[in-house]
């Protein structure tokens, strides 16, 4: 069925533009100390996705296997003049006094044939001024990725929104391949990758294409590309641009933004506090990571997806709501703080009240209209029912027709659609498209109503929804006070508790020395006009 | 007295039956579908709904009356020795019987240096959307990683006041995965903490039958979820034959 022109219903709900103007303001105030934290701090990873964003490229063999030559090079440089200073300078050096090729420079410092220096006077001069000359080209390959798919899009023909996202997660890439066709074949426009289960842990971004995953598929760059292409390829054929999507997340996030921005990825995963919680990593390094992140997606016209619908899944929907709408406010600023525009933030959130609740349809609406109307130019991103999905797969495809018929009246652009088999199996290829079925009957017949439905004056939404704003400007004001890596330990994300120095990934987090150079950092901060 | 599928009539043996042939929608995707549901023991099947999926698969729906019974008396039926709780009971049951958070200790030992599982299992995350250990309010947990020593292990079980002990076994290279699990045990029994505490063993390759000749309170396998070790372990410090200390 043809969807209906799509809009953003807002000015429903009479909100207190007071309050979100002050929830704004609390999220600078709480984003500022992050930002500090950022522009004093570098980590293995961002130099690793530094490295990766000059053509360093591919493994070397190690004992356990094989080895990412990013990660031998960043090492290298860590066990002798350290990273206080970023890993540009010493590899570009060595690539000006060696054979002035990068790679095979890099490879010479993996395998331990080129002992690392830091170079002084002229040389060090030379050194930097290669690096500024390989920010340029790697500037210039991102903006190039993001021309192509401008010109694709209006090539081929754009999407209709809302936009239908799907999940395949095989763990052969060669299987996903064929799946994710058959659904954008059938109507889907967004198609994610899952990763294999514990690749966010992963210090290292595997590498080449993956035929073996647990419960999904490695992100890799091979990965990447492969998908990359069977989508242009069946989006010729489809007559509409089919986005592809994966993790920023984890402990190689940076990394995994500049693969992304390569090879052509439309969405990712990217929150600044999913990991902290969800993965027991480091809060600092995540913090450190984001940033950087951020700014290459905000260049590479990537739209990141935020991941507060996974508090819904653990801690209540309804005693919960405003933590995701403070999260939402959080993960705004921030993200505008790296260069990301306000289209650029897909700002997530979930269908996750229990179906047993009185009311429970009529609040999920005043949640997601009350996102809707705090982020009006945002792309926001609609998460189906998990929690309560129980295996009685005809009462969840159910459940998806009424998470899909709040997404319609809501003005959702960016739909995940919920599979009736959600908690039994990785979806077959009949559950995908049966939820396209759903999908399409919905936003079909009932895509209108956004813009015919007006809500009681002083009714149940109206008031709920001033409700769940009031609890989030009060959480805000409470995190302002203690500070975000406070209100972190305190457990007010998520119901969990994290230490500022513990979990994974802390002993990547390096202070950033006198001489520092991150080259391609700068280059997009005068890209993107940040400081 | 044998019983089949009851649709709207005693012993019609009507079912219903959904699938996807690597197929085009055609009459020859139509015959194979009637032809696999008489060979599953459907009789009289019916397609009442196809449908295209791309240019190559095709969806299906159909009823057919089963043709076997069973009869429920002859059945050997194995009873899971505990019972699935939600996460709301298993932490009201920790409470109730240790009114104190559990503490459970979790390791990759020996030389294994997977974490799949264990993160699986102990993250917040949790896997296939049952949420890790760390999710129960009610449960400390302290993930200790991969290539963690017997030893090691034993002291810091000491150290936590630990309540249970996972033990994580992925690679199974001659039998190492065994070896490494009966260190455990052994080191538990060195040190005189092996009756304080649920020991727990889990990993692709073993299964629940090796609980005993291993000495361990259980066993997990291959796709076992967070939410199944946590009501074991829910019912194992509940059950009579272990002091809550």
């Amino acid at each position: 069925m043809r969807k209906p022109p799509f809009t953003r219903p807002v000015g429903r709900l009479h909100l207190d533009a007071s309050s979100i103007a002050e929830c704004r303001a609390l999220a600078a105030e709480i984003a500022e100390p992050l930002n500090e934290l950022a522009r004093t701090h570098t980590t293995k990873s961002i130099e690793r996705a530094v490295l990766r964003l000059i053509g360093v490229d591919g493994v070397s063999p190690g004992a356990d296997g094989p080895i990412p030559v990013p990660n031998l090079v960043v090492d290298a440089i860590e066990q002798s003049v350290g990273l206080g200073r970023g890993a540009l300078v010493p590899l570009l050096h060595a690539v000006e006094t060696g054979c002035g090729h990068i790679q095979s420079e890099a490879k010479a410092i993996a395998d331990g044939a080129t002992p690392v220096v830091w170079p002084d006077g002229v040389e060090l001069e030379i050194a930097v001024t290669r690096a500024r000359a390989e920010a340029d080209l790697a500037e210039q390959r991102i903006r190039a990725a993001a021309a192509q798919r401008d010109r694709l899009i209006a090539e081929v023909g754009e999407a209709p929104k809302p936009w239908f996202y799907l999940i395949v997660a095989t763990g052969n890439i060669h299987d996903d391949i064929p799946q994710a066709q058959a659904a954008a074949r059938n109507g889907c426009d967004i198609i994610a990758v899952i990763r294999s289960t514990g690749q966010s842990l992963l210090d290292y971004v595997p590498f080449g294409a993956t035929t073996e995953g647990y419960a999904g598929t490695y992100a890799t760059q091979e990965n990447f590309r492969l998908m990359r292409s069977a989508l242009d390829e069946v989006g010729a054929e489809v007559g509409r641009y089919i986005r592809l999507t994966n993790y920023a997340s984890g402990l190689c996030m940076p990394e995994m933004a500049a693969l992304a921005a390569m090879e052509r990825l439309d969405m990712m995963l990217n929150d600044c506090m999913y990991g902290i919680i969800f993965r027991d990593i480091n809060m600092q390094r995540t913090f450190i990571d984001q940033h950087f992140s951020r700014m290459i997606h905000a260049l590479a016209g990537i739209v990141i997806n935020t991941g507060e619908d996974n508090y819904l899944t653990t801690a209540d929907a309804v005693d919960s709501a405003h933590t995701v709408l403070a999260s939402h406010f959080l993960n705004e600023r921030l993200g505008l703080n790296a260069g990301l525009k306000e289209d650029q933030l897909g700002l997530g959130h979930a269908f996750e009240i229990n179906p047993e609740l009185p009311d429970q349809v009529l609040m999920e609406i005043a949640h997601a209209q009350l996102i809707r109307e705090c982020f009006p130019n945002h792309p926001l991103k609609w998460m189906p029912p998990t929690k309560h999905m129980t295996g009685n797969v005809f009462q969840g495809f159910l459940y998806d027709g009424m998470f899909n018929l709040v997404g319609a009246l809501t003005g959702q652009d960016i739909i995940l659609l919920g599979m009736m088999t959600e908690g039994i199996h990785t979806p077959f290829l009949s559950d995908r498209d049966l939820a396209l079925e759903n999908a399409d009957y919905v936003f079909g017949a009932a895509g209108g109503l956004g813009s015919e439905v007006a809500y009681a004056p002083g009714g149940f939404i109206e008031r709920r929804a001033a409700e769940v704003l009031e609890e989030c400007r009060q959480m805000l004001t409470k995190i302002a006070d203690v500070g975000m890596f406070d209100a972190i330990e305190a457990g007010m994300f998520g119901d969990t508790s994290r230490a500022r120095d513990g979990g994974r990934g802390l002993d990547g987090v390096i202070p950033r020395e006198r001489g520092y150079l991150n080259s391609i950092e700068d280059r997009l901060g005068d890209a993107l006009g940040i400081a | 007295m044998d019983i089949r599928p009851y649709g709207d009539a005693p012993d019609d043996g009507l079912v219903q039956v959904s699938f996807t042939l690597p197929l085009a929608a055609s009459e020859r995707a139509r015959a194979a579908a009637l032809e696999l549901a008489l060979k599953m023991g459907l009789q009289r099947p019916q397609i009442v709904h196809l449908k295209p999926i791309g240019d190559s698969f095709s969806f299906f729906v159909l009823y057919g009356a089963l043709e076997h019974s069973v009869d429920p008396e002859t059945l050997e039926v194995e009873e899971q020795e505990f019972p699935l709780l939600a996460p709301a009971e298993i932490n009201r049951v920790i409470r109730e019987q240790l009114r104190r958070q559990m503490v459970v200790l979790g390791a990759s030992t020996g030389t294994d240096a997977h974490t799949v599982g264990l993160d699986a299992i102990l993250s917040f995350k949790g896997f296939a959307g049952d949420k890790g250990l760390e999710s129960y309010s009610e449960m400390r947990v302290v993930n200790l990683g991969s290539q963690v020593s017997a030893q090691d292990l034993a002291a810091r079980a000491i150290a936590e006041r630990a309540d249970a002990v996972l033990v994580s076994q992925i690679v199974t290279q001659r039998e190492a995965h065994l070896r490494h699990l009966s260190e455990v045990r052994e080191a538990l029994i060195a040190t005189g903490v092996r009756d304080k505490v649920v020991l727990v063993g889990g990993g692709p390759r073993l299964v629940p039958a090796q609980s005993i000749e291993l000495g361990y309170d259980r066993i997990f396998g291959r796709g076992a979820k967070p939410s199944e070790v946590a009501s074991f372990l829910a019912w194992k410090i509940a059950s009579h034959d272990r002091s809550a200390a």
